[in-house]
């Protein structure tokens, strides 16, 4: 029952966040703030991530290779596909639910605890649409951009890790990743990306900006966001996998 | 001037507010006592708009703020300035984009127009140059104060302060009731205070509302405080024997 209310109270609140801002400026101006915070300071984290999976992966599939049936431009193959499809739009997105959703669910519940939401009500504010919408608009421009930034990293750590161990040459690898090439997995990945990025940034702010209580409880908002945000990327990767793909 | 009439809310089973009615005057000092849980800070936040209330009404100068939508409570809020328990600075902003937020949000004055305001106001306060500061980097009674000059940015007509004093030593308190009062004469702004403190019952209430049990128990001003026979409000009042000293004190003279 209370799933049902909470889900209800969440479709709620994103009817008042997608009003109309009160002034355009100064949503401008928010927009590209969050854009710094969200996602400019999320690029080394997700080069750090990106760059060492993409080698792991390419490492694992040459070890893997025994079977002399196989082309060796299959290492390039797979790690463009695991990468495009899976690790950088799902993988990266749950890391950004752990980095971006706490921060946004702590700094929301540390505004509604210490009465900042219900100073800016009172002034005649709408809290929601100030606060939530530029992380969530920011956030759904800017994410994918950190996928595709994610995806070419990968690429080159695989690149790179191959070179190094001497498993397989630039050309084959290349070879590989041009290999039976479809648009659409980018469009996937990007489609991916930005269901993602609002549902982390939505369901932060939810857990956020209902915090009752203390600073015990914005913590808990804390946890509870990057919970449910990381459990909400699993579903929904679910059904768009099942729409694109099948 | 605000007016509340009949005013009743429940939270689940709890009737906090039952049948309140009371009078603000405008260009008067308002303080609403009472003990804690008795309901006081719901009134306040019922008359803000912050808590729905069940039945009655709240008017300010004569509009009934409860049968208002959106947009018109939207119009009520930008004459209502509010001084909170813990200041609710924004910890992002400067002191000076704190006061300039209202506003960027609800004016069209230029840069230069708004930061002679924020001069002004701060002042006002007198706290003045003390623009670049961040909210962390000033003292709790300089917290206040610059709540204070947020609260008087837009000229309100309405002025709520829920327990000003709170956290503060004597002498910061006495400041800050000071400036409560001067303002309120100064601009002829309809101030409410919620307070726990005597001194400022006695300092600056033009005009007392004492809430117990949910009521409006007892009004009057901060001489018949004195002379009241009311046992409830003696209770609260004058609880400790130093306060009935003063108490005897003042009776007397």
């Amino acid at each position: 029952m209370a799933i049902i209310q909470n889900i209800g109270k969440y479709f709620m609140m994103m009817y008042i966040v997608f009003s109309k801002p009160e002034k355009w400026r100064i949503f401008r101006k928010r927009f590209f703030e969050e854009m710094e915070l969200i996602g400019v300071k999320s690029i080394p984290i997700v080069a750090l991530m990106s760059a060492f999976m993409g080698a792991v992966i390419s490492l694992q599939t040459a070890s893997n290779m025994d079977n002399p049936l196989l082309p060796s431009y299959t290492i390039g193959y797979i790690t463009r596909s695991s990468t495009i499809l899976e690790f950088s739009p799902t993988i990266i997105s749950l890391i950004l639910a752990g980095k971006v959703g706490s921060n946004i669910a702590s700094e929301v519940g540390t505004m509604r605890v210490t009465e900042q939401i219900d100073a800016l009500e009172i002034m005649g504010v709408n809290s929601l649409s100030y606060l939530v919408l530029p992380k969530v608009t920011s956030a759904m421009v800017f994410f994918p951009i950190l996928i595709i930034f994610s995806i070419g990293l990968s690429l080159m750590g695989g690149w790179l890790s191959l070179l190094l161990s001497g498993l397989s040459s630039t050309e084959t690898y290349v070879y590989g990743i041009r290999f039976f090439y479809r648009d659409s997995d980018i469009v996937y990945a990007l489609t991916k990306t930005v269901v993602f990025a609002f549902l982390i940034t939505s369901i932060a702010s939810y857990k956020g900006y209902y915090t009752k209580g203390g600073s015990l409880d914005v913590g808990r908002s804390s946890t509870e966001a990057v919970v449910s945000s990381s459990i909400a990327i699993l579903i929904a990767n679910f059904f768009l996998t099942q729409m694109f793909l099948l | 001037m605000i007016q509340v009439i009949h005013v009743n809310k429940t939270f689940g089973e709890n009737q906090v507010l039952k049948d309140v009615s009371a009078t603000f005057e405008k260009g008067k000092v308002n303080l609403i006592i009472g003990q804690s849980g008795q309901g006081k800070s719901v009134l306040a936040k019922c008359i803000v708009g912050l808590h729905e209330v069940d039945s009655g009404e709240v008017l300010y100068s004569g509009r009934d703020f409860t049968k208002m939508d959106r947009l018109q409570r939207k119009e009520i809020r930008q004459e209502i300035g509010m001084l909170f328990q813990g200041s609710a600075l924004f910890d992002s902003m400067t002191v000076e984009q704190n006061i300039m937020f209202p506003l960027t949000m609800f004016t069209k004055m230029s840069k230069k127009e708004m930061l002679d305001r924020v001069n002004f106001c701060l002042e006002r306060v007198n706290l003045a140059g003390r623009n670049k500061l961040y909210p962390a980097e000033c003292s709790g009674g300089m917290q206040k104060r610059i709540a204070i000059a947020r609260a008087i940015s837009m000229n309100p007509k309405y002025l709520f302060c829920d327990e000003p004093n709170s956290g503060l030593d004597p002498q910061t308190s006495i400041l800050i009731d000071n400036l409560i009062r001067e303002i309120t004469y100064e601009y002829g702004i309809t101030t409410i205070v919620i307070t726990h403190d005597m001194n400022s019952v006695i300092e600056i209430g033009d005009s007392v509302v004492f809430i117990n049990k949910g009521q409006n128990w007892w009004q009057g001003d901060r001489k018949s405080i004195i002379t009241t026979d009311n046992k409830e409000i003696n209770d609260f009042v004058f609880a400790s024997d130093f306060m009935k000293e003063i108490k005897e004190k003042m009776k007397e003279q």
